[in-house]
């Protein structure tokens, strides 16, 4: 009915906080990491890694948002939600946000952690790498 | 269907981008990330209405599987639409920078 707002929500907080993250990164410069034999190399920023979930969020709820539209969940004219004009829609409505919609920013982002974790090894194992590539 | 439909735009689009690495130039990652994203919300939806219906869900009406067939098409037109204006406006090639200043010299 409305299970995109959540998502939606969650990427306009985690777009403010990569601007946010972004502007203090480029205050301190990019961080370089050093392996054992002096080989340095550049870490992917975190406001870049963070730009990973926003675009998840935002392309998700995106296109969900067509779906409810196509559904007729979603109107182009005041309340905008369908559900939103009877009391006992707009209830299972609330219902539908706080489960599904939950769930679904939920599963996005632990996907993201996941890829957060992923990466940081594939970044480990790339500095270790260098002394055996030379 | 819709979620399928999803999944397998998301898969090629990543493989289209991980061809195309490292030139970035076409922004396929903004298209893959969106289908994933996209994939994951449905299926959220797709577990929830599988605990409604239970085995059911995997065979819908013939009309339904259609109905969803044509979503899914309208989601990767939509999320291909949302890509070309990005890829456009961003203009990593400068070509639209380079026709416009071209037009400019006239």
């Amino acid at each position: 009915m409305a299970c995109f707002l959540v998502p939606m929500t969650e990427a306009i907080v985690t777009t403010i906080a990569q601007k946010v993250i972004e502007s203090k990164e480029k205050k301190t410069g990019m961080k370089t990491v050093t392996s054992a034999d002096g080989f340095t190399m550049e870490k992917t920023p975190f406001s870049k890694k963070l730009g990973w979930l926003n675009k998840m969020l935002w392309g998700g709820s995106a296109l969900l948002a067509f779906e409810h539209v196509w559904h007729g969940e979603v109107v182009p004219y005041f309340p905008f939600l369908t559900a939103a004009s009877d009391p006992a829609d707009a209830a299972e409505m609330l219902h539908e946000m706080g489960t599904a919609g939950v769930a679904m920013a939920a599963i996005v982002t632990v996907v993201w952690i996941g890829m957060l974790l992923v990466s940081k090894s594939l970044e480990k194992r790339a500095l270790k790498a260098i002394p055996e590539a030379k | 269907m819709t979620l399928l439909v999803t999944v397998f735009a998301a898969a090629i689009t990543t493989a289209m981008w991980y061809k195309r690495q490292p030139d970035g130039s076409m922004k396929l990652g903004i298209l893959s990330w969106m289908f994933w994203g996209a994939s994951l919300m449905w299926l959220i939806d797709a577990i929830f209405e599988y605990a409604e219906l239970g085995a059911a869900y995997f065979t819908p009406e013939p009309a339904d599987m259609l109905n969803d067939l044509f979503l899914g098409l309208s989601v990767i037109a939509l999320a291909l639409i949302i890509w070309i204006v990005i890829l456009l406006i961003w203009d990593p090639k400068g070509v639209i920078k380079a026709k416009l200043l071209k037009k400019k010299e006239q």
